[in-house]
Formats: structure tokens, sequence, C-alpha cells
């Protein structure tokens, strides 16, 4: 197997390592893997995001993902749709997160990614996005939305900004189209773990481990895997095959009580819940 | 990945052999669409094309076509209709007649067909007026397939009637209580199902919009409005018509009655959107005439978004143009200026459904008497020896609740 996507550490074309790639090579240096938390940015108000940004990093979260809310999130399940909802309702505006992220990115020990449709990048303007990311210090960007024969403008944009532009593998893509996309991402590759939309299950399919061994093998790229983890157990089983594990919609369904309990017990609780995954990650 | 198309008149040649292999209508169209849906989009994609070659495949719709569906569909002149607005002559495309009452079967018997073809068990489909799900419920009765209908709650409360007869011919109808709760957030639930369900589900969508390659597929469905015109056209009056009017919601019967007619350049094509309340943001349902290019469910094409590209609240009196999107080849024919499109408020369309029914004995779907209307004001501008064609895309008996709430007055 050819490797057609080397580390950029180790390219001749780019002296450039991203905080993405940075992360990752010392983490398997160290033999660890990373644990990224989801949350939607503006549930219910930017102030919050920035709160949990900090607990989620203070807590040991080796990056985070931060989902612009969206008017028709297909990729999304019924926890972030209603999260996205409830921020949209609140008039929160792309403007008003890159500012809260261009404050925030630069005080965390972590990287920043965000997950985005692409309907919102190009109404934005996809250069004036990208350059918007970078001059806010957050590492890339995760479209669902753009699969890969939509994306090689939006690869380009990102590789002239030494921006990440993670790309998403589902069990349903066929290996010859999984090295495709290996070669396009940057950052690390996004292994969605199930057939569907993103939310939690109460079992992850069975296949899966040996899938993600064999895309891990024929890329150089770490390859993290998302979508339906939520607890200990899910994280136990996965970790020795990837190198990463996403959680989303276990969080943002806690975002949902900020109303109920208050913003210092819910940022606690997530905090709490992070933990006891990175605990989990950690044995 | 291409560019956004400017407002300026810069008119390219229009072609008819669209899409190209990556489903682009010139600018417009392409697959924005989730990783987990390509699997399942490739494998219609192969599917579809291999229909087409199958004699069997198109034997057995046509078939069904014409002694399901009762096709062809009339070609009808109105005169008296004619002769009220005292100028052109209007002729109507009776898709109001077809089995189920709208043009929509035309589409869920092939695509319904193709599902056989592909082995699987259960379908799933949006609906917006309830048309396409009527449609839908209806050929996978005939076909003896599962038939699951996600249609929005506010739509659900609009057309009572179709939401009947879905559950009686056998189909399960799933409320979508997210978003505007209409026919947007329908196509949502529907996708988000069939992420979960590709291998054993296909996706039966009712126009010409989303992810290459339904845009080509439901146009290719629906060209027989469009093809059966030009022929009764021919034998009725030894000509081609002068101008062609269809509505314009996702725009599956304006493609299936323009695209026979693309390479004719004689034809004045005019497709026409919900103009609703007024020209603001929120009040209509007209991306073409107000909208820019965006993406929305899958495609490039022209969408209602704010400057966020979040979707705009869209609003229309008619289910079935109330959607914030239009298939991407009307993008391509608005830009290469094939067509032109305009819009029709709530007030002046529901004028034309009250002319087509006293003067013609026709109640006319909400929806068409928003084509009929642009065609009365057409007609009456234009010269005696000129023909318009209609498309009037279904019948109205399904709005007859609603008629009734918009004019104040009692139903039943």
């Amino acid at each position: 197997m050819l490797l057609s996507n080397p580390w950029p550490l180790t390219s001749s074309l780019s002296k450039f390592m991203s905080s993405i790639d940075e992360l990752f090579t010392k983490l398997r240096s160290e033999n660890r893997k990373a644990l990224m938390p989801f949350i939607t940015a503006g549930d219910p108000d930017l102030d919050f995001t920035a709160s949990v940004l900090q607990e989620l990093v203070a807590r040991g979260a080796s990056m985070c993902e931060v989902g612009i809310p969206y008017s028709d999130p297909i990729a999304d399940g019924p926890v972030i749709q209603a999260s996205y909802t409830r921020a949209l309702n609140k008039g929160i505006k792309l403007n008003n997160i890159l500012k809260t992220l261009s404050n925030e990115a630069p005080q965390l020990a972590a990287p920043l990614v965000t997950m985005i449709s692409y309907a919102i990048i190009y109404r934005h303007g996809v250069e004036k996005y990208a350059d918007a990311l970078k001059q806010s210090g957050v590492a890339g960007m995760i479209v669902p939305d753009l699969p890969v024969e939509e994306s090689p403008r939006l690869a380009k944009v990102c590789q002239t900004r030494d921006l990440s532009l993670i790309q998403l593998v589902s069990p349903l893509t066929p290996r010859d189209r999984a090295l495709k996309i290996a070669d396009t991402s940057s950052g690390f590759i996004y292994y969605v773990s199930v057939a569907g939309i993103t939310g939690e299950r109460t079992e992850l399919p069975p296949e899966l481990a040996e899938r993600v061994s064999w895309l891990r093998e024929q890329t150089p790229l770490p390859v993290c895997i998302g979508f339906g983890i939520s607890k200990p157990e899910h994280v136990k089983l996965l970790a020795p095959v990837a190198d990463g594990l996403i959680v989303g919609s276990a969080i943002v369904r806690r975002m949902a009580d900020v109303e109920t309990d208050g913003r210092e017990t819910t940022l606690k609780q997530i905090g709490d819940y992070v933990e006891s995954l990175l605990t989990a990650l950690e044995q | 990945m291409s560019t956004a198309p400017t407002n300026k008149k810069e008119h390219k040649k229009c072609s008819a052999n669209v899409p190209d292999a990556a489903g682009r209508y010139g600018d417009f169209g392409g697959r924005y669409v989730p990783e987990t849906l390509v699997h399942a989009l490739d494998q219609l994609e192969k599917e579809y094309e291999a229909s087409r070659l199958d004699a069997q495949f198109q034997a057995e719709l046509d078939d069904l076509l014409k002694n399901y569906v009762g096709r062809p569909s009339p070609l009808y002149f109105a005169k008296r209709l004619t002769e009220h607005c005292g100028g052109a002559e209007i002729w109507l495309k009776r898709e109001d007649l077809n089995h189920t009452g709208a043009h929509k079967i035309n589409n869920t018997l092939g695509q319904a067909l193709l599902t056989m073809r592909m082995g699987k068990q259960r379908v799933i489909a949006e609906t917006g007026a309830g048309q396409h799900g009527v449609a839908t419920a209806t050929a996978c009765a005939h076909f003896g397939l599962d038939c699951i209908v996600y249609m929005g709650e506010e739509d659900i409360r609009r057309q009572a009637p179709n939401v009947f007869s879905m559950k009686l011919l056998g189909a399960e109808v799933r409320p979508v209580s997210s978003g505007s709760r209409t026919l947007r957030d329908a196509v949502n639930e529907a996708f988000r199902d069939w992420m979960g369900s590709v291998e054993t589900t296909n996706y039966i969508l009712g126009s010409v919009v989303g992810p290459h390659p339904f845009p080509q597929m439901v146009r290719d469905f629906q060209s027989i409005i469009g093809s059966e015109t030009i022929e009764q056209s021919r034998s009725r009056f030894s000509a081609l018509p002068n101008v062609v009017v269809a509505c314009v919601g996702g725009g599956s019967n304006a493609a299936g009655m323009f695209f026979p007619f693309v390479e004719l350049d004689g034809v004045e094509l005019v497709g026409v959107e919900a103009g609703g309340r007024s020209d603001k943001p929120g009040d209509h349902a007209s991306p073409l005439t107000y909208g820019r290019p965006g993406v929305l469910h899958g495609s490039f094409s022209y969408v209602l978004q704010d400057e966020d590209g979040q979707t705009l609240p869209v609003h229309s009196m008619s289910a079935g143009l109330d959607y914030p999107g239009v298939g991407p080849e009307h993008s391509y024919w608005k830009s290469t200026g094939r067509a032109t499109y305009t819009c029709c408020t709530d007030d002046v369309a529901m004028q034309a459904f009250d002319a087509l029914a006293k003067l013609e004995g026709i109640l006319p779907a909400l929806e068409s008497s928003h084509a009929v209307a642009k065609a009365m004001e057409i007609a009456s501008e234009r010269p005696r020896d000129q023909r318009i064609v209609v498309c009037l895309s279904g019948r109205g008996d399904k709005d007859a609740c609603e008629i009734a709430r918009l004019k104040g007055e009692a139903f039943g």
C-alpha cells in the first residue's frame, strides 16, 4: 500500500504541523488516545459555550468540537437538532460564535474544530469562513454534508491556510472510496460508527473494530470514531482500535439541563461525565 | 466545486444533455449529503441507469401509466376561460385526471418499480400537500411494499383528506413536529430515516430536488407530461404551443412539462412560484424570484436563506408550494434564460381557482391555480392566434377544507 498522504510533519511539501497533528503525534508517542467532546455553540448562550469549553479542557479533553447550529441538520439526531433549534431560536449568529471562539481558542490547551454545514460555509463565503477560523485560532473543520466529490475546493482553501479538513468515512463506504477520502482528509479521519444519524446507542456494531483497524493500516492519519458513543463501556471497547473517540449527543443532552439545574450544576455534571469517559479511556 | 452564478443576464446555451456525471446542471445540483448516504445514492443511480436500458422495466411502467394511471391525460381547450381572458387560447394539460388526482403518480410508480427491481421491501417518502404521499402509498399498495410517509404537522392539519387517504391505502403517516412542521422538515426526517435504513429501504422523493440522482430521475419520470403535450399539440392544433406554464414548488410538474421542450427554442417556458402574502422574507415561497443560490437538502440551487445560511420560513396557502428550495435544473434554466420564473400571490391564485371552477367546471389544486393565474394574465396580453398550455398538475378536492377556511365559509 502506497502511503500518499504522509504525516504533514514528515512531508517535504509542508513544514507546517497543525495543532491537531501535534496532538496526535504526542498521543501516539505516549500510546494514548484522544477524547473529543462535541458541544453546540450558543446553547443556551455563548457564555455557557465558553464555560463548557474551559471545563472540558480542564477535565482533560484532548480536543473539542463545536457544532455550529443549522436549521436543517439532516446528519444529526433529535438531541443535537433540538439543541441547534434552541440556539437558533435565541438568535445565535455565526459572527458571534466566531468571536467567542477567537476569545477561547488561544486560552485553551486543546485544539478546537467546528462542525458546520456546507450551507452555512457557502453562504458566508468559503474563503472568508476559512480566514475567520484561522484568525480565531481554530484548528480545522468537519463539514458533514460535504462528501469527497464536492470537497476539493474547500480542501484547497483549508490547505493553503494550514487548517485541517476532517472528512468522514461510514460503515457503508467501500474500501477504495475510504482510501480516496483518507487522501484528501487532514488532521484525522472521522469514522462514523453506525450507518445513521448521531445519537446514543446501547450497542455498537461488532464489525466496527475490524473496519477501523483496516483503515488505520492504510493511512498515516489518525482515525477517530464518533456517532453513538455514550458509555464508559463503549470507550473501553473502542479505544484500543482507534486514535480517538468523539462524544456528542450524550453531552449535548446534558446541556439542555441548564434550564432546570442551572449553569454551575450542569457544568459540573458535564465535567464529571467526561471525566468518567476519560477514566475508561486510560484503563 | 462550482462558484455561484451571478444574477447578471449572461445567458449560456441551455442543454437537454444534463446532468453530467457529478449530477450537475451547469453550476447547480451535485450532492451535499452525509457520507452515509453516498452509498445509497450511488446504488440508486446505478439501478436507475440500468432500468432505463431495461425494455421489460419500461414496458411494465408504460403499461401501468396507461392502464392504472389512465394516461395519456387529455389536452383540453378551455374555451370559456379563453373568452374570459380575451386573448390567446388557454389549453389545459389535465394531470388532475390521473389516478390519485395529480402528476405525482407518474413518478411514484417509476420509483416503486425501481424499489422492486432493487429488492427492497420498505419505502419512505416525504409529503407536503399530501399528493406525493398519496401517490407513494398508492404505488406501494399496488406493489405490496411497506410505506412510511413523513409529513409536517402543519401540513397534516391543512391536508386532512389526503392524510386519511394515505392511511386507507395502508401507509403509516409519521407527523414531523420539528422546525416549521412543513415539507422541508418532512424532507429532513425522511433523509434521517434513510441514513439508518439504506440497506432495506428506498426513499421515494417526490420532487426534482435533493441530491443526484433524484432531480434527474424525478424529471425523467415526469417528462411524459411534456412529451404527451408535444404530441397532442401537434395532433390538436398542428403546432407547438407558444407558451407553456407550470407552477413551481420543488418543481416536478414544471420539470416534467418543460424538459421535452428545452431544445424547442420557439416555445416560451414560464414557471410560477408561490408569492404568498407579499415579497417580504417569510411571506412567500419563491426562491427563484427572491432567493439566491445556496445549499439545501443535498443540492446547490436557488434557496431562501438568511445571511448565515439558515433556511428562512416560507409561506404559501398551497402546501405543495410551501418549500424554501427548488430543483437545480430550474436554477439552470433560469441562469441560461431558457425558462423564466415569476410568482403569483395567494389572492391572485385564489381568483384563478374561482375562475376555473365557475367557467370550466374544474376545481384545480391550489398549487396549479398559481399556474392558471399566470396563464390567464399572459393570455390577456397575447393575440388570439397564440396558444398557451398550462400544466394543471392536480385537482382541488383535497383543498376544499382549506379553501373554506381561507374564504371564511363553513365546510360540510
